[in-house]
């Protein structure tokens, strides 16, 4: 397929504890560069936190998590030369309040990169014109439906030029109405080659986009496969019981 | 098991005393406001000597009041964010020393650390009596100041944080472009208050030889011998401006409010 050998992101038994609470346990997984990986499994199956361990918003108790060839699981490495690479966007959007949509979009670019202020909003122009929001780069997020601000957040991680997207139940909090906005733009990317790892349970975004499907229950892998494996001939018990919740 | 509820209460201690009949010609408000507005005019016309007189002889003290008041406010708006970033910082000892002084100065009473302070600095430098008084008032108020940043900043939802950090920003970065900027705009009618409460409190200087307001008003008693009379019309101008004040506040909170909706 599209994706090539070299792994963009390898996570290497990863654990993570909150304070007695094994939130994950012994978990590897690599992601390939141009590669899609979508994680699903029940609430507190610990997906989110791993997806949080990889731009580091959370640390892990143990483990290693490489991007390229840069650890970012060690205290010392620079993890915000890390986050610049990759890329996040919340269940929650989480777009800045005060900041009008392009707004949103140039200030990663204009304060990190300290890009100069013509290209950034050349640029973030550029990228609201890609996820269709041309016409609102002026609107404040609380002037946005739920989709437009998933929209804007989007184009707000990819200014930063990143070579991962890390999605955390990027439909989760939207109106059924609006999802597929959202999946068009997630499709298009995946389709323009974008590495990414999504937490998501649309089953019609992971056929038509993953490569890989990984089910997590209690901190754990417990299968990988591609999407008609998992979802068509799913081997482990736990993954065939979790189907029947979603399905 | 079954919950037992506390049942809670709440004491405004805000300026403005909320009212059901707001709307209403005769709110509260606006019987205060319109009564003290016309006993100010009345009083000097029907009777000019003394109160036309004692009138025309406080708008310095006016002056002074409100220089007073917006040099500490401002200052102590430093003040606060400082206290108020140290409350919430990670590092021990910056947070150790923004707790203590909060602690410290809710503890004493503003008119003892208004001649502490204008004291203890006479000790060292020779500062004019105004600037002891400002740097005194915003001194004690720099620490209720940085508790409602504190709560301010603490209001800001936390993925806000963590949508910047995640793009790349520093820390620093992103308190100062994201989290700050939505901050000053929740807890401006709390400053507000403030404001007002001190623009009252700073009637407290006049005991350090600040000519505001109510030392003017002294003054004039003091030579006329009209104690009542000027003491009244001080009470006058001091309830307008916080009443105007106040009402002002109420509109800036309600305009937020509507912004949320």
């Amino acid at each position: 397929m599209k994706s090539n050998n070299k792994p963009r992101v390898r996570i290497q038994n990863a654990s993570k504890n909150f304070d007695k609470v094994v939130a994950l346990k012994n978990v590897s997984l690599e992601v390939k560069t141009g590669e899609v990986v979508l994680i699903i499994g029940p609430s507190g199956s610990g997906k989110s936190t791993l997806l949080r361990s990889v731009n580091r918003l959370e640390n892990l108790t143990s483990g290693d998590i490489w991007v390229d060839d840069d650890l970012l699981t060690h205290n010392k490495s620079d993890i915000r030369k890390i986050r610049e690479e990759v890329g996040m966007v919340f269940q929650s959007f989480n777009l800045f309040s005060h900041l009008t949509a392009l707004e949103n979009v140039t200030l990663a670019p204009l304060t990190v990169k300290k890009t100069p202020k013509e290209a950034a909003v050349a640029n973030g122009r550029e990228l609201l014109k890609r996820v269709g929001l041309s016409d609102k780069e002026n609107n404040y997020p609380d002037q946005l439906s739920g989709g437009q601000q998933q929209r804007v957040a989007i184009a707000r991680a990819l200014a930063m030029n990143p070579k991962v997207m890390l999605f955390d139940e990027p439909t989760s909090a939207l109106d059924p109405e609006m999802i597929k906005e959202v999946l068009d733009v997630m499709l298009q990317l995946a389709k323009d080659g974008m590495t990414m790892l999504v937490v998501s349970h649309e089953m019609g975004f992971a056929r038509a986009a993953a490569d890989k499907v990984v089910f997590m229950d209690g901190g754990e892998i417990i299968e990988i496969g591609t999407p008609d494996d998992i979802f068509d001939r799913p081997k482990e018990e736990r993954t065939k019981k979790f189907l029947k919740h979603i399905l | 098991m079954a919950q037992i509820k506390t049942p809670r209460f709440e004491v405004t201690d805000g300026t403005l005393i909320p009212d059901k009949g707001e709307k209403s010609i005769f709110s509260a408000w606006k019987l205060a406001f319109f009564g003290a507005i016309s006993l100010l005019i009345i009083l000097p016309v029907v009777k000019p000597d003394p109160y036309f007189q004692i009138l025309k002889f406080l708008p310095d003290g006016i002056l002074a009041t409100f220089q007073v008041t917006i040099l500490s406010i401002v200052l102590s708006f430093f003040i606060g964010l400082i206290t108020g970033l140290g409350r919430i910082s990670r590092i021990t000892v910056f947070n150790r020393i923004a707790t203590v002084y909060v602690e410290v100065i809710r503890g004493i009473p503003l008119l003892v650390q208004l001649f502490y302070i204008y004291y203890a600095l006479g000790k060292i430098v020779q500062v004019p009596r105004l600037a002891s008084a400002v740097i005194a008032m915003a001194v004690c108020y720099g620490a209720y100041m940085g508790e409602i940043f504190r709560a301010g900043i603490l209001a800001i939802p936390r993925g806000q944080m963590e949508a910047a950090l995640a793009l790349g920003l520093s820390r620093g970065q992103a308190l100062w472009k994201v989290i700050l900027p939505q901050t000053i705009k929740v807890i401006l009618p709390p400053i507000g208050n403030e404001f007002i409460a001190l623009l009252k409190d700073s009637s407290l200087v006049s005991i350090l030889a600040v000519s505001d307001l109510l030392r003017r008003g002294r003054e004039y008693a003091s030579t006329s011998f009209m104690y009542f009379e000027s003491y009244t019309i001080v009470a006058l101008v001091y309830l307008i401006i916080t009443l105007f004040l106040s009402r002002l506040v109420a509109i800036m909170e309600e305009r937020l409010v509507r912004r949320e909706k």
